[in-house]
């Protein structure tokens, strides 16, 4: 079954249809690439996955379970989007990590914050606490920053923050992790070491949405490319389909100019 | 007029200096704060209404925001016995709150919306927003210009003589009447003394908040 289910979505600001009638699907453990030239909606479509949007119209399904539709208010409500927001985790093009903490506080202070509503909070603090500690640290040794804990974000280079952004996503165990061109702030030289450990999470069968100009990246990691132009998905398919084999005039004028470049 | 007497009556009246200071700063900042949330509201009147008071205070001289606080209720709605420290203290909790308030919206706007938006995506409520993410980049960002207007309100508290509050100034210029005129001179130790002391303080906030970018 699909763990994520697009319908239907759009996305106006003021006159400029920004995402007109977005649909596709993921299956749990797949890694979707969307890509396409800059203002054909890509971002706009993540940041209406992560409630950072309100869609003008519309449903988003996780699970097979309604928890967008721009039709019933009743799934609008802003108490409840905050809690809908944890199906999905982003990591963003320009990091946004808390410059005001280390790296192993930026991984925690979520969670720490969420454990605060559970019930036995009070009871067990701090066997609570240690947990997320622990587990804080495990998921930054997975994105190989073990020797980092300590730091603040300005001491690190790009790529091993945008290591320690992905390590915050993950620490919420979203459903679908989503990612906002996560290279293109970085050095041609940095790039290389965030993209291994996107393609460690590919194969550890992380569900992801991926928006990327790396198409050679795309085609390794994705099992479904989605290419976008004007607001519309133009093209979808398996990597070879659509960056190999593309069926519309539209996809292969971004390639070549892509290839090209 | 021995140095030592002096000395100890200038002192006397720089703690009404002193207490001007502190009070305005103590009420003056939170209420900045708040006046800060009024001017950037969604809800357009408020804004518009908050930014027109700001302006207001603002554009005048915080000498005659002082006399109209201590004369005006008795003028207008004959109210008597406005006293002379709590008018002075009304009006520069009001003047203070409204340059504040400037440098808090300036502060809260210039974080960038990313901070916010990595908040919310991980869950956060707006309060959680507010004071684990932006509250500490604000702090850092707001004490270089609220020190320069913390400076500027040492000096300012001489404005209270206006309405006859015997503050440090008035005081040495008694000394004046008298046809001594050094001691009025000699208040410039004081106010030295207090912005000095200041700067030191805010330094050592400042490298406090250095830690991070």
């Amino acid at each position: 079954m699909s763990v994520l289910e697009v319908q239907n979505l759009q996305k106006r600001f003021g006159t400029l249809e920004v995402l007109k009638n977005i649909g596709f699907s993921l299956d749990k453990g797949e890694t979707a690439a969307i890509i396409g030239s800059s203002g054909s909606g890509k971002t706009t479509l993540l940041r209406c996955l992560n409630f950072l949007e309100k869609p003008d119209g519309g449903r988003i399904l996780v699970d097979g379970g309604v928890i967008f539709d721009a039709a019933d208010p009743k799934t609008q409500k802003e108490s409840e989007i905050r809690k809908k927001r944890l199906h999905f985790g982003l990591v963003f093009q320009s990091f946004n990590l808390f410059p005001q903490y280390t790296v192993l506080k930026n991984v925690r202070l979520a969670s720490e914050l969420l454990a605060r509503e559970r019930p036995d909070y009070r009871k067990d603090r701090k066997a609570i606490l240690d947990g997320l500690g622990a587990e804080a640290r495990r998921t930054l040794e997975s994105v190989g920053l073990s020797d980092k804990l300590d730091c603040y974000p300005h001491q690190l280079s790009g790529g091993q923050q945008q290591r320690v952004a992905i390590a915050r996503a993950l620490a919420l165990a979203p459903d679908v992790l989503c990612f906002d061109e996560p290279t293109s702030a970085l050095d041609p030289e940095l790039t290389g070491e965030v993209l291994k450990v996107i393609r460690e999470l590919a194969e550890r069968r992380t569900t992801m949405v991926i928006v990327t100009h790396e198409m050679d990246f795309a085609r390794a990691v994705a099992d479904k490319v989605v290419f976008m132009d004007g607001g519309v998905i133009v093209e979808q398919g398996t990597p070879e389909a659509v960056l190999v084999n593309p069926r519309e005039a539209r996809t292969r004028r971004f390639l070549t100019r892509y290839s090209g470049a | 007029m021995s140095l030592s007497l002096v000395s100890a009556r200038l002192f006397e009246s720089f703690m009404l200096n002193g207490e001007i200071f502190f009070i305005t700063l103590l009420l003056g900042l939170p209420l900045g704060l708040v006046v800060s949330f009024g001017s950037m509201s969604r809800f357009r009147p408020l804004s518009w209404l908050t930014k027109t008071f700001v302006w207001i205070v603002r554009g005048s001289p915080l000498m005659l925001q002082i006399i109209i606080v201590f004369y005006g209720p008795g003028l207008i709605w004959g109210i008597k016995g406005v006293g002379r420290v709590d008018a002075t203290l009304v009006a520069f909790v009001i003047n203070y709150a409204c340059y504040f308030s400037e440098i808090f919206r300036g502060g809260i706007e210039g974080i960038p919306a990313g901070q916010k938006e990595a908040g919310q995506v991980l869950g956060m409520t707006r309060t959680q927003v507010f004071f684990k993410v932006t509250f500490l980049q604000l702090v850092k960002r707001i004490v270089p210009p609220s020190g320069n207007e913390i400076m500027t309100l040492v000096k300012d508290t001489a404005l209270a003589n206006i309405i006859a509050n015997k503050e440090i100034i008035m005081m040495a210029q008694e000394y004046g009447s008298k046809g001594y005129i050094w001691p009025l001179f000699y208040t410039l130790v004081f106010f030295l003394a207090a912005c000095g002391l200041l700067t030191l303080l805010l330094g050592r906030v400042e490298k406090k908040l250095s830690y991070f970018r």
